[in-house]
């Protein structure tokens, strides 16, 4: 089998009930943020797309992430067939054979925030999602030590929540006005 | 060796992935990695026999301070005698909270912090958070400045490289070869000084473009700099690669096969030294380095020596590109005119009102950026430095990530430790060769 | 020869011109000075600029500093070049305290001096809040030159005696602080109008 270089065959279109047709993959509705294409996972899904995307010839996990989108003003520009939830994990893949990449979408809720590892089938995430629980404070289910990394171990609360303050302090500027040409 | 679908299975399926969907048994040792609490091993007496199947083995803590771990890295590791049984890099300890802040700052001003994470090799950090700003923008920027960007990024390369041959060096011993990295690196340096006006973290490389033209006699510079580095880099083959003691130090020392470095999403020279021929200059080109020819340097035996030979010899191609960027560089202007990203010019703004709103408009309150996400990636001298934005129409980013080289590649670190002797760990730290601020922003 | 010539023939007058005699606390502060050892304690890009003047062309050397020794038991200085983060606050603290008297700090940067442009809950806004300082070295990072102005500055204190003084005092560093002189401040005004 060398169809290495290949896309993989985009499944059939979906129609759905008012008639608009939307692309998937993987079981996933494809997005574009400009040249760049997004699939939306559900939650329960996501350990079986990630096997799936290795499968297929994805075979780097460059990155994963996650975004707190408690405080987000605009309309939130996800597909109709997605429920937007307070957090999202977003994980980046790379396809070297094909020099391509990917960026895959889950929507995490905040009463349960908890979503499922990829660390058996890639894993270059454990750092990753390390850093993710540190500072967001999702766990990822399946992870073999899910423990704070750039935090120190005792800390309480998740900086990159957007209810957590950025915690500075304010500054009064003594003697401004000291430069020799005022 | 370019990599196919086939190289990823040994359970060898017809498309190459092991049924089970796990590559778990690609690492070296499953338990490469001491998975230890840092209460836990504080709370054990220093030199305190673990318990386990092999009651001979000793917890030692490595780091923080230290002059061999390359910053505040701290390494635990398990000692059986002197070989290394297990490790777990502990890191932190030098988290600034940099996303969090990029949350508070314009995306004018988005450059002064992000410069700072891999402070090694500054203009690398602000070309991604740019080019990440100017995808979700839209806008195009002038050739001139994508050769100024290319220009100062490669010499950025020389110079993070040559940093990391010196402490390299030092750490294993040549002591010298850190006066001698340190003697060209100024060069640079003092280069960079000319153009930016720092000597590190410039806040250069600006969404729009780059802050200011290059000055005039920009030329005869950066030919003197090319001229002086090929016989100094000769000397480092003199005084290391060639030397009976560099190769026996560094030659078979934290060995990592190909399928584990790209299961571990390692990239950059660590990966490269497994012979996977994936550099993002070439593969998935940004800036104008399609246009420019270079060789991607590519070592075969996944170990410290490859890495090594694999910068130095990255040194010598992107002394080949910048020869190439010196004859094809075009005239024009060096940020995008778009008056919606760009201050107007100095001069106009005792002449014009608006132009005194516009800049004051700009540098208080910054442009707003329409609302998207968007993730852009470079290769920088440590491997893919990645940027993600989500903007929300406002000034300043809703969510900035960077994705550092240097905090994926760590975790090759213990399996390219285990069964080594302990001095050969120094040897690997150098050699993956991490930036501690990118690792811990 | 000569000297044991000039004994026979004058006594011990005739070995003035061979011997100094000073104060002994003078003595004593004139060899702290011109060798105070520096601990590392890099942590961040200052700590790359510190690296650049131990290089040949800044050359630490020539003032006596350039053994960085790892060991605190073994400095004299503690330069804290970087952002000191909360979990690195008690490191900061247990090595300044396993360093031997008398012993001094300078605190290179503005992200040691005062947190810096991270005025966030990660760090700790200036070492001061850690260790007493003697020496403030402003810069992001401060160049080559600040660095060596920071460190003449304070062996000039060391040698009048004058911080080890004001240490019995008030038990708080000297906090001094210099002036940046690498060109790179901010003290470099562009006007407005002006070709740019």
């Amino acid at each position: 089998m060398s169809d290495d270089h290949e896309p993989p065959q985009a499944e059939a279109p979906v129609e759905s009930s008012d008639g608009e047709t939307t692309e998937l993959e993987y079981g996933c509705v494809v997005s574009w943020s400009g040249s760049q294409k997004t699939i939306h996972v559900p939650r329960d899904r996501w350990l079986e797309v990630g096997t799936e995307l290795l499968a297929d010839g994805w075979q780097m996990c460059v990155d994963v992430t996650s975004v707190d989108y408690s405080a987000y003003e605009p309309e939130r520009d996800l597909p109709s067939s997605v429920t937007p939830e307070r957090y999202e994990v977003v994980a980046s893949f790379v396809s070297m054979t094909r020099r391509e990449r990917i960026r895959a979408r889950a929507q995490v809720p905040a009463d349960d925030p908890s979503i499922d590892s990829l660390y058996a089938p890639y894993p270059g995430t454990d750092f990753l999602e390390r850093e993710v629980y540190d500072l967001m404070g999702i766990t990822f289910n399946g992870h073999p030590d899910l423990s704070r990394i750039v935090l120190p171990e005792h800390w309480q609360g998740h900086p990159l929540r957007k209810d957590f303050a950025i915690g500075s302090i304010p500054v009064q500027f003594k003697g401004a006005g000291t430069r020799s040409d005022s | 060796m370019t990599v196919t679908d086939k190289d990823q299975s040994t359970t060898g399926s017809a498309t190459g992935a092991p049924a089970s969907g796990s590559r778990l048994h690609l690492l070296t040792r499953r338990d490469s990695v001491l998975r230890m609490s840092e209460v836990e091993a504080a709370s054990k007496q220093e030199g305190d026999r673990l318990e386990g199947e092999n009651d001979q083995t000793m917890l030692m803590n490595m780091g923080p301070v230290h002059p061999s771990t390359h910053g505040v890295l701290r390494l635990m590791l398990e000692l059986d005698g002197e070989t290394v049984v297990r490790s777990k890099p502990v890191i932190g300890y030098l988290h600034t909270g940099m996303e969090k802040t990029g949350e508070d700052l314009t995306y004018v001003q988005g450059c002064t912090n992000v410069t700072r994470m891999d402070y090694a090799s500054p203009l690398f950090n602000e070309l991604v958070f740019s080019m990440a700003v100017e995808e979700l923008l839209g806008i195009e920027v002038p050739a001139r400045a994508t050769w100024i960007r290319m220009l100062m990024c490669e010499l950025n390369r020389i110079s993070s490289h040559l940093l990391s041959m010196a402490t390299n060096g030092m750490d294993l011993g040549a002591v010298s070869m850190m006066i001698y990295g340190w003697r060209e690196r100024e060069q640079v340096l003092r280069f960079f000084q000319k153009v930016t006006g720092l000597r590190m973290n410039h806040n250069y490389i600006r969404p729009g473009g780059v802050a200011a033209d290059l000055p005039d006699g920009w030329q005869a510079d950066v030919v003197e700099l090319m001229e002086m580095l090929p016989p100094r880099l000769d000397e480092y083959d003199v005084l290391m690669t060639g030397q009976p003691i560099w190769q026996e130090r560094l030659q078979g020392v934290g060995v990592i096969s190909a399928e584990e470095a790209i299961a571990l999403s390692a990239t950059g020279p660590v990966l490269r030294s497994t012979g996977v021929d994936w550099d993002l200059r070439r593969d998935q080109p940004y800036l104008a380095y399609d246009q420019v020819e270079f060789d991607v340097v590519v070592g075969s035996c996944g170990d410290a020596f490859d890495r090594y030979a694999i910068r130095l010899n990255e040194m010598r191609e992107s002394i080949r590109i910048i020869h190439q960027i010196l004859d094809k560089m075009p005239a024009g202007d060096y940020r995008t005119q778009d008056p919606k990203v760009t201050p107007p010019p100095r001069a106009r703004l005792d002449e014009s009102m608006e132009a005194l709103i516009h800049h004051f408009k700009i540098f208080t309150e910054g442009f707003k950026v329409p609302p998207g996400e968007v993730y852009t990636a470079v290769e920088s001298a440590r491997g893919e430095l990645g940027c993600y934005i989500v903007s929300d129409g406002g000034p300043k980013p809703y969510r900035m990530h960077i994705r550092g080289p240097s905090f994926v590649n760590l975790q090759t670190m213990p399996h390219m430790m285990a069964n080594g002797f302990l001095a050969d760990a120094v040897a690997v730290i150098a050699s993956v060769d991490p930036v501690l601020g990118e690792v811990d922003r | 020869m000569g000297a044991l010539s000039d004994l026979n023939s004058e006594g011990l007058e005739g070995l003035g011109h061979n011997v100094i005699t000073a104060p002994l606390e003078k003595l004593v502060n004139w060899s702290r000075a011109r060798s105070s050892w520096p601990a590392s304690f890099g942590l961040a890009c200052c700590a790359i600029e510190m690296m650049a003047t131990g290089g040949s062309h800044y050359d630490i050397s020539r003032f006596g500093m350039e053994v960085f020794r790892a060991s605190p038991r073994q400095a004299d200085v503690m330069i804290v070049a970087g952002r000191v983060s909360q979990k690195m606050a008690p490191v900061l603290r247990q090595i300044y305290d396993q360093m031997m008297e008398p012993k001094w700090v300078i605190s290179m940067g503005v992200c040691a001096s005062s947190g810096g442009m991270f005025n966030n809950y990660a760090l700790v806004q200036g070492v001061d809040q850690i260790v007493p300082v003697d020496v403030y070295a402003p810069g992001c990072p401060p160049g080559p030159e600040t660095l060596l102005h920071a460190i003449v500055t304070l062996h000039e204190k060391i040698e009048s005696g004058e911080l080890l003084r004001r240490r019995e005092a008030s038990g708080a560093g000297a906090r001094i602080t210099v002036e940046q002189l690498d060109g790179q401040g901010a003290s470099q005004f562009v006007t407005i109008g002006s070709k740019r």
